[in-house]
């Protein structure tokens, strides 16, 4: 087991890279700690495989370094790096039983054929796969094949880091949710490094310990799902994470105040002159539907989820989205929207800004 | 509920049937005729029941073709399997290479046989050919047309290059259609060169395999125009598979009715063995499912 860190690094499948545009990945570096869950979040093409690919060997990348705990392996093939991986559809040995696939890393490491038993016996009742240990992969279901892809990237006791490239992706909506808790359990009894790439901000929010949502061949924020949601550092990060995401307004910000579409918004901040484009962000969460006081709102739709109520409209043009919670009635008179100040985040050319206090 | 019944979708086989019935079944049958009569000619038939048959099975000659033959297949699948397998997996994956390979490849499956036989006929001659001549030049006594084992030499290094194409083809495509991930995975796990093979890519080539073996058996097994283009079945007999062989008696000596009876018996060791070896390679495969 080792932190792993990031210096200078970033990727360019060019050969000659001119501008920041070549670049699949840009400028990073990051400390990913020893024993932490982190997901990588983020839609096609932000650049979380490249990265995965990056840290598992199968790409040397064209600038900066990879260390595992204090080892440089950048240059270092796969086969030396002591990770594990589980890919995105189960990669399992047709022709091995259950067992023979599950002790199939150990043995090609020579370990002791005891110790080997015993330990393939722990990983088979972990996934729940005692019964079909002398079973042929070969015939059974695609979520029973990703759990034995899951239980030989667990199997080894001494990996650096296990990664995870969405591997839910072929699995039942109801198996999905049970391999995710396995995920979490087998990450409390081991504690391994794990890297989950994913798309889906349920499966990040709920494995992992630190989120790392990519944009763009950026990383833009890394933070505990309570983080991504409340201080969003970037505006997509505020759009991608939550269902609907944050809402944005074109504003111009004095101080506490900031003036949309002609009305005064308070803030729960102050904040310094602000160059750029200025935005303010509000989750839908933190917004209410008025009778008296606030933005004047077109309603467009209204859909009722069950649990609460999400209220779709524009606001001076935009998209705006409100969530009412259940029971809460919605007049006729009710055109205005108001917002908690507290929960408004400012950004400039889509950063967050940090405000002092009032 | 019950089940409608139509079988009007029987008739849609029709025109197959037809076609097939004046392609095979109808000339077969002409050939059935000829194995249980007697004829001088001129469409006088004379009954002999299983004279003909009885005569065959007793027959040297055809035991003695029969042995040339299995083991003439025997040796080819021995040689051209593993060869084919050996080349698919050391052919370039992508990029040019890899097309001007599959190229390459398929030129010696698109010359026909007689040109084939031809080819190798002058190759391998010690005046004139570029093989033949270059090997008794440095004085390896070598003489396909007296001599039994160059004879045999010469046409399984024939059929080699004719045909191992084909099967590597085939292991190929099967090579192609395994996902990268896989090779990733080995890597991880740190399989051998040899586990990656055992584990990997022989379980994924299975299927085309199962062709491969079938179609060169089959081909193997019916080889004719090559050897005849090549030795004409000599010397002697050594190279006279059993085709030639049924072609001698049906052609060139008339011996009609022993030679249809046989033909009638060849088609039917073709026809088993390949049912036995489709039944054995599909049940083996099922059984590894359970």
């Amino acid at each position: 087991m080792a932190q792993i860190t990031l210096k200078n690094l970033a990727h360019s499948y060019s050969a000659t890279p001119t501008s920041d545009a070549d670049f699949a990945l840009k400028q990073m570096d990051h400390v990913w700690q020893d024993g932490g869950a982190y997901a990588l979040l983020g839609s096609s093409g932000c650049g979380k495989t490249t990265l995965l690919n990056i840290i598992s060997g199968l790409l040397r990348p064209s600038q900066g370094r990879v260390l595992f705990g204090d080892r440089d392996v950048t240059d270092a093939a796969t086969a030396e790096r002591n990770i594990a991986q589980v890919f995105q559809f189960p990669v399992v040995y047709d022709t091995m039983t259950v067992r023979e696939n599950l002790a199939f890393p150990l043995r090609n490491r020579g370990m002791d054929p005891a110790y080997i038993k015993a330990r393939v016996q722990a990983i088979a009742q972990t996934i729940g796969m005692e019964a079909t240990l002398d079973r042929k992969a070969r015939g059974l279901t695609a979520d029973a094949k990703q759990k034995i892809s899951l239980g030989r990237g667990m199997v080894r006791e001494d990996v650096n880091a296990i990664l995870f490239d969405e591997p839910l992706t072929v699995i039942d909506p109801h198996m999905k949710w049970e391999l995710r808790t396995q995920l979490k359990q087998l990450h409390r009894d081991f504690g391994h490094t794990m890297i989950y790439v994913t798309h889906d901000q349920t499966e990040a929010l709920t494995f992992a310990d630190k989120v790392v949502v990519m944009y763009d061949g950026r990383v833009v924020q890394m933070g505990t799902p309570e983080e991504l949601f409340e201080t969003p550092a970037h505006t997509f990060v505020g759009y991608f994470i939550g269902s609907p995401g944050m809402n944005l307004l074109d504003a111009n910000v004095t101080g506490n105040t900031a003036q949309v579409l002609g009305a005064q918004v308070p803030l729960g901040a102050a904040y310094a002159p602000i160059s750029g484009r200025t935005q303010i962000g509000i989750r839908p969460e933190y917004c209410e539907l008025s009778a008296t006081e606030g933005l004047p709102i077109t309603i467009r739709r209204i859909e009722d989820v069950g649990r609460h109520r999400i209220i779709r409209g524009e606001v001076g043009g935009n998209a705006f989205n409100v969530i009412a919670p259940e029971g809460a009635a919605i007049g006729a008179d009710q055109t205005l929207v108001r917002f908690a100040p507290e929960r408004i985040n400012v950004y400039a050319d889509d950063w967050r800004v940090q405000g002092g206090a009032v | 509920m019950d089940k409608t019944q139509n079988n009007k979708a029987w008739f849609l086989i029709l025109p197959v049937l037809i076609l097939v019935a004046f392609s095979a079944v109808i000339p077969l049958m002409t050939v059935v005729n000829y194995s249980v009569n007697d004829t001088f000619g001129s469409n006088d038939f004379f009954w002999n029941g299983l004279g003909w048959f009885e005569e065959m099975i007793a027959s040297d000659r055809m035991h003695a073709a029969l042995g040339r033959q299995v083991l003439f297949s025997a040796i080819i699948l021995a040689i051209e399997v593993p060869l084919g397998i050996f080349v698919a997996l050391n052919m370039p994956k992508k990029g040019f290479w890899a097309s001007f390979c599959l190229v390459l490849m398929a030129l010696p499956l698109l010359i026909p046989f007689n040109v084939v036989g031809t080819i190798w006929q002058i190759f391998c001659r010690i005046d004139i050919g570029l093989l033949g001549h270059s090997l008794a030049a440095i004085g390896i006594d070598y003489n396909y047309t007296n001599d039994a084992l160059d004879a045999w030499i010469t046409i399984v290094v024939m059929d080699v290059w004719h045909w191992t194409s084909l099967v590597a083809l085939l292991c190929y495509a099967g090579l192609q259609s395994i996902p990268q991930a896989y090779y990733q995975a080995a890597k991880i796990d740190q399989a051998s060169r040899w586990s990656v093979f055992r584990y990997i890519e022989l379980p994924k080539m299975s299927g085309v395999l199962l062709i491969a073996v079938l179609l060169r058996f089959m081909d193997s097994f019916m080889i004719y125009t090559e050897p005849f283009v090549l030795t004409g079945g000599g010397p002697g007999n050594s190279t006279t598979f059993l085709s030639i062989d049924l072609v001698k008696m049906a052609v060139g000596q008339f011996d009609l009715g022993p030679a249809a009876a046989f033909s009638i018996m060849y088609f039917l060791v073709i026809l088993l063995v390949s049912w036995v070896f489709y039944t054995v390679m599909t049940t083996l495969d099922a059984q590894e499912t359970k």
